[in-house]
């Protein structure tokens, strides 16, 4: 689940700079970089997820 | 010049801010270590800094390395030599050389918040050595050295680019999520959380320190602040001053206050330690936008710092069982993030940069900026101190969370005639 979190976090990234690259100035490129740092969210949640031990760590 | 240079020598006020602070939300137990730590991190980040990390960094308008992407060209790390060589001594990039060390060294002991207590004094210089060599300077030049981020504005139209004046994205939030990393990938201290994952608390030894770190890093921020706007924004110092500082100071004081509010209205009492970290918060949060915006709006974004902030700390603590003493990720990432934006939703950078028409877009700009810190600084802090974890393992041994790394790793503790307190010996 870790990995994939941070390969969504990446993937967002990218969408993000696909958008910046090669959409104009234009309504699509605004909706493509939300989309993007939409992905980028979820991926951060399921880093945070991959990271609660259930029942917490009693170091 | 000359200006930029007496902002420049406020800085280290920060670094010393920070380490009070870090100190005093630690255990009287492991006080020397963090002490010294932050000495060793300041070195360390001063040293690779010097040796590759300005060569990655660069400065704008000097040589980097581009590719040429649907047509325009993206400058993605610089191409300066190592070891400062090529700087003559009038060049105004030695000045920026200069800042670029400090700030390496501010965001080196950010992560010291979140790890102190359980980070070992020799993993954390390769950590840092990680921080000032790759992950800062290859940020810090798509945002200060002229890279794509900067030039967003000019290739894309998305306003004047990416911008932050003192370093609320390079510096905070790149040290806040390196911070996040290193609790995740460190754990808990000893005896933080249950079996059942309640955590237990673990009240910080001295007050006194944190808050007089929180003055020491006001006067820093003023420096930091001044400094990044006049080197890296050619902003003059005449018209910038009084403006830059009136910013730095309502955001940090709005910070404080909404911190006060909030933990008097959840707990009856303001809490010290939650109140420092509002403060801090508000300074964070000004910096991105501390030339560019008028002094209401500064008062408005340290204050939503000082509530995010407020609501961060044990949220993350609570819900996220991150165990996280000094705050970092909170007062660090969340408002350095969140200035970033607030330079977008709020600012008119135009007025300031002499293109009043240029501010659309600006918010998308900023947008983009914090997509880079979350998804490629992230992974990338995340990922080389895992690695280095595999390699060299950065947390202490057992026996030295009992005994404090005071002792286990010094030899001496921080205040060696002072009674020592019975859970020192762990329970």
């Amino acid at each position: 689940m870790k990995l994939i979190g941070f390969l969504l976090l990446l993937a967002g990234w990218l969408i993000v700079l696909a958008a910046v690259a090669m959409l104009g100035v234009s309504a699509p490129r605004t909706d493509f970089i939300l989309a993007g740092f939409g992905v980028e969210i979820l991926g951060l949640i399921l880093v945070i997820r991959a990271h609660l031990a259930p029942g917490g760590d009693p170091r | 010049m000359v200006v930029a240079a007496v902002f420049l020598l406020l800085i280290p006020f920060a670094a010393v801010g920070l380490s009070l602070i870090n100190t005093g939300l630690g255990r009287s137990r492991s006080a020397a270590h963090t002490m010294l730590t932050s000495l060793g991190l300041m070195a360390v980040a001063a040293v690779v800094y010097f040796v590759c990390g300005f060569a990655w960094q660069g400065f704008s308008g000097r040589p980097g390395y581009e590719f040429v992407l649907a047509g325009r060209p993206w400058n993605w790390i610089a191409a300066e030599p190592w070891f400062f060589q090529g700087l003559d001594l009038a060049d105004p990039a030695l000045l920026g050389a200069w800042f670029g060390m400090l700030s390496v060294g501010l965001a080196a002991l950010i992560p010291l918040g979140a790890a102190v207590e359980r980070w070992r004094l020799s993993a954390s210089l390769l950590s840092t050595a990680l921080l000032a060599g790759w992950t800062y300077p290859w940020f810090a030049h798509w945002v200060w050295g002229g890279g794509w981020l900067a030039e967003l504005g000019v290739n894309y139209g998305l306003g004047h680019g990416f911008l932050d004046a003192g370093g609320s994205s390079t510096i905070q939030a790149v040290g806040g999520l390196t911070a996040l990393a290193l609790v995740w990938i460190l754990g808990p201290r000893r005896g933080k959380y249950s079996l059942e994952g309640a955590p237990a608390a673990l009240p910080g030894h001295n007050a006194v320190l944190v808050l007089s770190g929180c003055w020491l890093a006001l006067v820093g921020w003023l420096g930091l602040n001044g400094a990044g706007s006049f080197l890296l924004y050619g902003l003059e110092p005449g018209t910038g001053t009084a403006l830059i500082a009136l910013n730095t100071m309502l955001a940090a004081a709005a910070g404080v206050l909404a911190s006060a509010a909030v933990t008097g209205a959840r707990f009856r009492k303001p809490d010290a330690s939650l109140s420092a970290n509002g403060f801090v918060g508000g300074l964070v949060a000004s910096s991105a936008a501390c030339a560019f915006m008028a002094p209401a709006v500064a008062l408005l974004t340290g204050l939503i710092a000082g509530v995010l902030v407020t609501l961060a700390v044990p949220w993350l603590e609570l819900r996220l069982a991150l165990d996280d003493p000094g705050g970092a990720v909170s007062v660090h990432a969340v408002g350095g993030i969140w200035g970033v934006l607030a330079l977008g939703f709020f600012a008119r950078p135009g007025r300031v940069l002499g293109t009043p028409g240029a501010d659309a877009g600006q918010w998308l700009a900023q947008l983009v900026g914090v997509a880079t810190l979350v998804g490629f600084v992230f992974p990338l802090t995340y990922g080389l101190n895992w690695l280095l974890n595999r390699l060299y393992p950065q947390r202490v041994a057992p026996e030295a969370e009992q005994q404090g790394l005071d002792l286990y790793e010094l030899g001496t503790g921080a205040y060696p005639e002072f009674p020592t307190h019975t859970d020192e010996f762990g329970r």
